[in-house]
């Protein structure tokens, strides 16, 4: 590869991180087929891949952290010189955490919750002997502030339990640089934060890292993400580097077929429609379900002061129209969730109605309510959870059928059969658990049981996030065929402002469980009027780096202003 | 937590307590005292089987007892009259119930603090080299010591302790309660199960906060192997070790019953032994309310513990 | 991930059923020498406790004082009692008293406690709390001293001393399945089936017991070994059979007096009871292994 030979050959340009076949396997079966990579001293590298494709398997061998049953089979690793593979458990815990620094990815459980901010960020200071005990505290301080936390002093002194998924984040950045380390790695640093959270930590990291001069190794799912932030960006793929490049070539000339698919299914790159609607529908499609300023509150834990209750829905009200699909966008906490549980009456509001098909469902008892079970259905956020783990994928999809008396036994295992195959899980699969089945293959049978009993009406929470961007795009595209061919509506509850882009007529977005502002999706998105939604638009990583704007989009996204005034509302204490 | 906060929490655990020992004082009472067909029976040893005892006898002692007054008025009186310290007279020897526990009681804690006191070190380490050792040979040789420790008969190991360390190589007094040689031998025969049981919960635990992401962290951060295993590791895996330890205490307590019986020495588990034995039933009621006693207080003193140990939890329940 | 798992699932057979099942079962006890040596001594105990005529022929009762105290040799594996008793003969009529009534027992306590636990998992707020704060107290009681007050009401004998063991248990029986009940009813798959208008006794039938009950049976079969060290602690304390009968604990107690010179007496019926605790403990973790495995 030509970019590695240069780091041999050059004496004047050396890698900081020249990284040359490297083969990892776990327990013998091979996780890293050889890897080539380069990073130069100060910048920034992405590496993308999607799960199972080996990029953080080579992020943990960087630092010697590989767990157990994992190691380096070939290959070598030099780090500013020295030969990583070769240095020993002791010369690289020498290294680790001084000249190269991890930050961790998921925020709110990758800090120590019995100790305190303060003393964790000191630690990497004790452990090189950088600082005496009294001398790290008072650095510790100085260091959080730095990588953006209000209050430094008063924070080091809390636990991680009392401080929000942004502000932990932050403290890991503040661990990782406290040392100045000379390449930082990043490990999917902001995928468990909300998108606007997201946008602000990687900014301020990226800010930090160029005045210090800090290399960076950034490994991400995201496709934009990598875009934006890197320089050059490496794909990886099953263990292998599928193509590497400046940022700009990989996102409008990617030469790999696999890079380029995943170009195409990432939905903040490309956007595109996956619905297409008559232009001008000559009779409008009749009101399927109306909810009408729906409340939720719930109660608190007693406490000796304060409010008894909170209020997690507030006043909400929207239409889903017969055949349509409407999305419900919000970041954690904005009562998107709990709005779908009162409108499928899992949960029972405090106040206000639902009407489907002109009748109240508030005003039903269970028994009342069952003809409805019928008609409206429910795939789950997380289809693993909401599969019983005795069932198989066939006797899943029956199960509706089962309830409500349908045909009988035989005639039922045919018709979940056939409902699988619509959903294109291979006929190989209809007898296994859910356990044995993936992600993706677990939401086809969700959905499969959805639509088994021919509802009007299909409630789906979170459909695809926990989905690779290339499955996320095919159950997408599958949502949507089997709405051209069902006539089915969609509650789509999401907070993915470019996957509802792609599939919605209707958006709605919630912002502390109030309704901040409603509409058409091309409109919303070309001009959105409450700066909670602008803000929102603003952090749908990619855009910057986005190649060409493909013809029909309309959305404009000039207003990139560092959305300041969400700040807090997105990096909410706990309480 | 403020002060006051604190002596609102502690008011309410005290209640709590209380009502605690009143279920063990009912539901000794609902076992001891309604469950058999007739007490005066089965305490005179009596009955189709036993000796002629005179009618007359049975029934001054039927009166003497309360037992021919209707049931809610003998569980009320009972219960005025535990609650002075007064749980009626010794069927056998008719020594009132409460001083023949004080003579025993001192002794049978001496032996629980020892047992404690060897047990919480032994099952400490055991589970802390365990899940330390890189050596999967040791790892699992020391975590099948437990699983046996668990599964020997506590009085076949008191007995096996004698034969070997007493009558073979005469290192210590076989029995009786001369001196704190005496002491040693029960202590350990009493910590082996305790100590087996809280290194089988602190080794589950520790291995499970060694997946936990915050562990690598601290690797990350280039921290040493035994510093993130003490520092970072053990704290975060002590609570369900420290719940265990409550019921443990408890557990040594009631094994002493069988381990002064093994070692021929005099407390409370001694009394408790014979009283079962001669179906004595005020002094069995009174040994399980005085154990609960304990209990209730161990319990207190660990739930005061666990704030201590882990931020999150806040007295009086948990914070989110 | 996704390449992971859909790699795992190819290499699996896709025949499902009863034939794959028990070629697990079989896989698993012959990749664990421990779990198959347990498995043995488990099934020889038990067949010991209801037909010791296959061991034996010798009768355990029946004194020889010419061969009194005679340590383990030929003709005598275990050694023989003061009577001239053979030992071996004694631990295996022994078995009866201290294991039939036992596994009864616990049964017993596993189908009360459990009852009681999926009552309380189901019932209304304000009856889960009152069973719960039951449940609560009874194991913060040493499960001992419950034995013990038991034993006290219900007067001595093998039978009464099992049933103290069982009933000891059901507090524990029923935290678990009131534990697994609010798990399995919260979770997502039974929010589902009630999404699609699935009654309540189907739910309950077709997915709450069926996911409850399997930590249930672990922790059965964990606190049999329990259970069979508590009976044999109770009959060392002389609560148990009657004198002349073996039983395990009580032939330890017997083989006291002679603990400096026969150490036989007392070690080879304390290592039975220890092995059976044992193994019956072993079993007890395949059955999370194999849980594991599905």
């Amino acid at each position: 590869m030509e970019v590695s030979g240069m780091g041999v050959t050059g004496a004047a340009v050396t890698w900081l991180l020249d990284a040359a076949g490297v083969r990892v396997s776990y327990g013998g079966r091979p996780a890293l087929r050889g890897i080539d990579l380069t990073v130069g001293r100060g910048e920034v590298v992405a590496v993308v891949g999607e799960s199972g494709s080996g990029k953080s398997t080579f992020a943990h061998a960087v630092v010697g952290l590989l767990p157990p049953g994992g190691r380096i089979d070939g290959g070598t690793l030099r780090f500013d010189g020295q030969e990583l593979t070769a240095l020993g458990p002791r010369g690289m815990r020498a290294l680790r955490g001084r000249d190269i620094a991890l930050v961790p990815q998921d925020p709110m459980v990758s800090l120590n919750p019995v100790q305190r901010v303060g003393t964790q960020v000191a630690e990497v200071l004790v452990v090189h002997g950088l600082a005496g005990r009294g001398a790290a505290r008072l650095a510790a301080v100085e260091l959080l502030a730095q990588a953006g936390l209000p209050d430094p002093a008063v924070r080091a002194r809390q636990y991680p339990h009392e401080l929000s998924g942004g502000m932990r984040q932050r403290v890991l950045i503040a661990i990782a640089l406290a040392a100045r380390p000379k390449l930082l790695i990043a490990d999917e640093p902001t995928s468990a934060l909300d998108a606007t959270v997201q946008r602000q930590i990687l900014d301020h990291l990226d800010t930090l890292t160029r005045e210090l001069g800090t290399a960076v190794l950034l490994i991400t799912h995201d496709l934009g993400v990598a875009a934006e932030r890197a320089s050059r960006v490496v794909v990886m793929s099953q263990g292998r580097v599928v193509e590497t490049g400046a940022a700009r070539e990989i996102l409008e000339s990617p030469r790999h077929d696999y890079t380029r698919a995943l170009v195409a299914a990432a939905p903040g790159l490309r956007p595109r429609r996956l619905v297409t609607r008559d232009r001008e529908p000559r009779t409008p499609p009749p009101d399927l379900l109306v909810a009408e300023s729906l409340v939720k509150d719930f109660p608190l834990p007693r406490a000796s002061a304060g409010p008894r209750t909170v209020r997690a829905v507030d006043r909400v009200s929207f239409t889903v129209p017969a055949g349509r699909t409407v999305a419900l966008v919000g970041e954690s906490g904005s009562g998107k969730s709990t709005t779908a549980r009162l409108v499928t009456r899992l949960a029972e509001p405090t106040a206000g109605r639902v009407l489907f098909e002109g009748e109240d469902l508030t005003a039903l008892g269970r028994r009342e309510l069952r003809p409805f079970r019928r008609r409206m259905a429910l795939v789950h956020q997380n289809p693993y959870a909401s599969l019983d783990p005795r069932f198989t994928a066939a006797e899943i999809v029956a199960e509706p059928l089962r309830i409500f008396g349908v045909g009988g036994r035989r005639s039922r295992r045919e018709r979940a059969r056939e409902l699988l195959a619509r959903v294109a899980l291979p006929p190989a699969l209809h007898d296994r658990r859910p356990a044995r089945l993936s992600g993706g293959q677990r939401q086809r049978v969700a959905i499969a049981r959805a639509l088994a009993l021919e509802p009007a009406l299909v409630v789906c929470d979170e459909p695809v996030s926990g989905l690779d961007v290339s499955v996320q795009a095919q159950v997408l595209e599958l949502l949507a065929a089997l709405q051209a061919e069902l006539n089915v509506s969609y509650l789509f509850i999401s907070h993915d402002l470019a996957v509802v882009r792609q599939i919605a007529d209707h958006v709605v977005v919630m912002k502390d469980g109030t309704v901040a502002e409603a509409g058409e999706t091309g409109p919303l998105f070309a001009e959105p009027r409450h700066d909670y939604t602008r803000a929102l638009l603003a952090a749908v990583p990619g855009q910057r780096a986005r190649p060409v704007a493909p013809a029909g989009d309309t959305a404009r996204v000039a207003d990139r202003a560092r959305a300041e005034d969400v700040d807090h509302a997105g990096e909410r204490t706990p309480s | 937590m403020t002060r006051r906060d604190m002596a609102r929490y502690l008011a309410r655990r005290l209640a709590q307590a209380a009502l605690v020992l009143w279920a063990a004082f009912t539901l000794s009472f609902i076992v001891l005292y309604l469950l058999p067909g007739d007490p005066i029976e089965i305490m005179t040893g009596g009955g189709a089987s036993g000796d002629a005892v005179d009618p007359a006898q049975i029934a001054a002692l039927r009166h003497e007892y309360g037992f021919d007054r209707p049931l809610a008025v003998q569980y009320l009186d009972r219960l005025a009259a535990a609650l002075h310290g007064d749980f009626g007279r010794s069927v056998t020897s008719g020594v009132p119930v409460l001083g023949l526990i004080r003579t025993g009681l001192p002794a049978t804690l001496t032996l629980t603090g020892l047992a404690v006191a060897l047990a919480v070190p032994a099952g400490a380490g055991l589970a802390l080299l365990a899940t330390y050792t890189r050596t999967p040979r040791l790892r699992r040789l020391l975590l099948s010591l437990p699983s046996l420790g668990v599964a020997l008969p506590t009085f076949w190991v008191g007995l096996v302790l004698l034969q070997v360390v007493s009558f073979r190589l005469r290192l210590l007094p076989s029995a009786g309660d001369a001196g704190p040689a005496a002491q040693v031998l029960p202590a350990v025969t009493l910590a082996v199960p305790a100590a087996a049981a809280l290194a089988q919960v602190l080794a589950r635990g520790l291995d499970n906060v060694l997946r936990d992401p915050y562990v690598e962290t601290a690797h990350a951060k280039g921290a040493g192997r035994l510093r993130v295993h003490l520092r970072h590791v053990a704290p975060n895996a002590v609570i369900p070790a420290l719940t265990l330890l409550g019921l443990v205490i408890g557990e040594l307590m009631t094994n002493a019953v069988v381990v002064e019986t093994v070692f021929s020495r005099d407390g409370l588990g001694r009394i408790t032994a014979t009283a079962v034995g001669a179906e004595d039933i005020p002094v069995v009621q009174g040994v399980v309310v005085v154990s609960a006693v304990v209990i209730v207080l161990v319990n207190l003193l660990v739930d005061l513990a666990y704030p201590l140990l882990d931020p999150r939890i806040v007295l009086g329940g948990r914070a989110s | 991930m996704t390449g992971l798992v859909t790699g795992l699932a190819a290499e699996a057979p896709l025949t499902a059923g009863p034939g794959r099942r028990a070629l697990g079962a079989a896989r698993l006890l012959l990749s664990r020498p421990g779990l198959l040596v347990s498995v043995v001594v488990v099934l020889l105990a038990l067949t010991a406790a209801f037909l010791p005529g296959l061991f034996t022929s010798g009768d355990p009762l029946a004194a020889a004082p010419a061969r009194s105290l005679l340590p383990p040799g030929p003709g005598h594996p275990f050694g023989t009692d003061q009577l001239g008793r053979d030992l071996f003969t004694r631990v295996v009529y022994g078995a009866g008293p201290s294991l039939k009534v036992t596994v009864v027992a616990v049964a017993a306590g596993v189908v009360l406690g459990g009852l009681l636990g999926l009552v309380a998992g189901l019932a209304v707020r304000w009856l889960d709390d009152v069973i719960a704060r039951v449940i609560e107290v009874l194991l913060a009681v040493p499960s001992l001293l419950l034995s013990l007050t038991l034993v006290t009401a219900l007067g001595s004998g093998t039978v009464n001393v099992a049933l103290a063991v069982g009933l000891a248990n059901v507090a524990g029986f029923a935290r678990i399945m009131r534990a697994e009940v609010l798990r399995v009813r919260t979770s997502a798959y039974v929010e589902a089936a009630e999404a699609f208008g699935a009654r309540r006794h189907s739910v309950l039938l077709r997915h709450v017991l069926p996911n409850a009950y399997g930590p249930l049976l672990a922790v059965a079969t964990l606190s049999t070994g329990t259970a069979v060290l508590a009976v044999a602690a109770l009959g060392f304390l002389g609560y148990g059979a009657a004198p002349p009968a073996p039983e395990w604990g009580a032939l330890v107690a017997q083989g006291r007096d002679y603990l400096s010179s026969a150490w036989w007496l007392t070690t080879m019926p304390g290592l039975t009871v220890a092995a059976v605790a044992l193994a019956v403990n072993r079993i007890a973790r395949a059955e999370g292994e194999w849980a594991g495995l599905r």
